[in-house]
């Protein structure tokens, strides 16, 4: 129940007809970047959840239809991306400049 | 109890590393993390193995806690030094655990590994070994955990603080949006609490606000400093974190966490709820 997923890999056991999922990818200086914090902000811009992206810079969100902005934070910078999301599989990606 | 008494700061932490007498600890929920690079010397501690009874939901007894802590080389006069992920939650969490069997002196590392990283402070593989201890644990002071029945006794008479997002304050969604949202419990709230997010009484980097802030923000959100207080979240953890700033840095009185949380509160037949 609450060991920290592992981010990214694949959507097996997902059930993508109730689940909203955000996933996608965290990108530095044209490669991808692992161990950035990923920050998922609901409308009001209030914390949701944290992730830390994987070593292919990967993170994933199970969350509700609706806006929500995804912050990456990491020693090289920090990016954000925002999105409206529906029920399914949502993907994006956020450049750290 | 004050800011000073109960955290340090990164910098500290890493010119203490090694100090005798201190032992850092990493806990987390990603219990992975500590494998792939810790503090120079911490020892593991596995949020859901070493502190959760294997068989019921509930707390590793008095005796078990002794054995954790014996095997893990920690003694009775150690200053126990705690850092982890989710911005210290889990941390927080084994902070509150630590005090409820007695240990006398726990500190929190300010932003915990999160901030370690950010910094790009070092971090160690090496594999961490303690000589064995004959630790002794207190009874558990149940002046800071609530149960069930006292959280339903306590809507419309106590501070009720739930520190969990807005959106599973409202029902939006039923867990952290980090973990799949198929729960058995229902959504909302217990009635009468107040919606004061953890995340509020944080930094972006995992450190926490300083007193000033964090007493404007309560007094801001309608605390009531008249009243005695139970903190929860889902599993407990995050109102651990809360815990830790209304009774520690903020120094207030009569406040628990109830670790039951949501996932028991959202589960049991015939309490009300609200939306």
């Amino acid at each position: 129940m609450c060991g920290a997923p592992t981010q990214g890999g694949s959507l097996a056991g997902i059930d993508l007809t109730t689940q909203t999922v955000i996933q996608g990818s965290v990108w530095h200086d044209g490669a991808p970047l692992a161990g950035a914090y990923v920050r998922l902000l609901d409308a009001t811009d209030e914390f949701t959840a944290e992730v830390v992206t994987s070593p292919e810079g990967e993170f994933r969100f199970f969350a509700a239809p609706g806006n929500w902005k995804v912050r990456a934070l990491a020693p090289v910078g920090r990016g954000e991306r925002g999105l409206a999301a529906e029920v399914g599989l949502n993907e994006t990606t956020v450049v750290i400049g | 109890m004050s800011r000073n008494d109960v955290l340090v700061t990164a910098d500290w932490a890493e010119e203490n590393l090694g100090t005798p007498g201190l032992v850092f600890v990493e806990v987390d929920e990603d219990t992975s993390a500590y494998d792939g690079g810790h503090l120079e010397g911490a020892v593991k501690l596995d949020w859901k193995q070493d502190l959760q009874d294997p068989l019921r939901r509930d707390f590793v007894n008095k005796e078990a806690f002794e054995a954790l802590l014996s095997a893990k080389g920690i003694s009775n006069d150690d200053t126990v030094v705690l850092y982890g992920g989710n911005n210290n939650w889990f941390a927080a969490y084994a902070y509150w655990y630590f005090k409820l069997y007695g240990h006398e002196n726990v500190k929190l590392v300010d932003g915990g590994r999160k901030k370690w990283e950010l910094d790009g402070r070092a971090l160690s593989k090496d594999v961490v070994e303690r000589p064995a201890t004959q630790y002794k644990a207190k009874d558990p002071d149940l002046s800071i955990r609530a149960f069930r029945d006292e959280v339903v006794a306590s809507i419309g008479s106590k501070n009720l603080i739930d520190v969990r997002s807005p959106d599973e304050f409202s029902g939006k969604i039923l867990a952290p949006a980090h973990l799949p949202q198929e729960m058995a419990q229902k959504g909302g709230h217990v009635p009468t609490a107040k919606n004061i997010p953890w995340s509020k009484a944080a930094n972006e980097d995992g450190t926490f606000k300083s007193d000033e802030q964090l007493a404007a923000l309560y007094d801001e959100q309608g605390y009531d400093d008249t009243k005695a207080t139970i903190a929860y979240c889902r599993i407990g953890e995050r109102s651990s974190h809360t815990w830790f700033v209304l009774r520690e840095l903020l120094g207030k009185p009569d406040v628990k966490n109830y670790d039951g949380s949501w996932v028991e509160y959202g589960s049991l037949v015939g309490v009300p709820i609200e939306k």
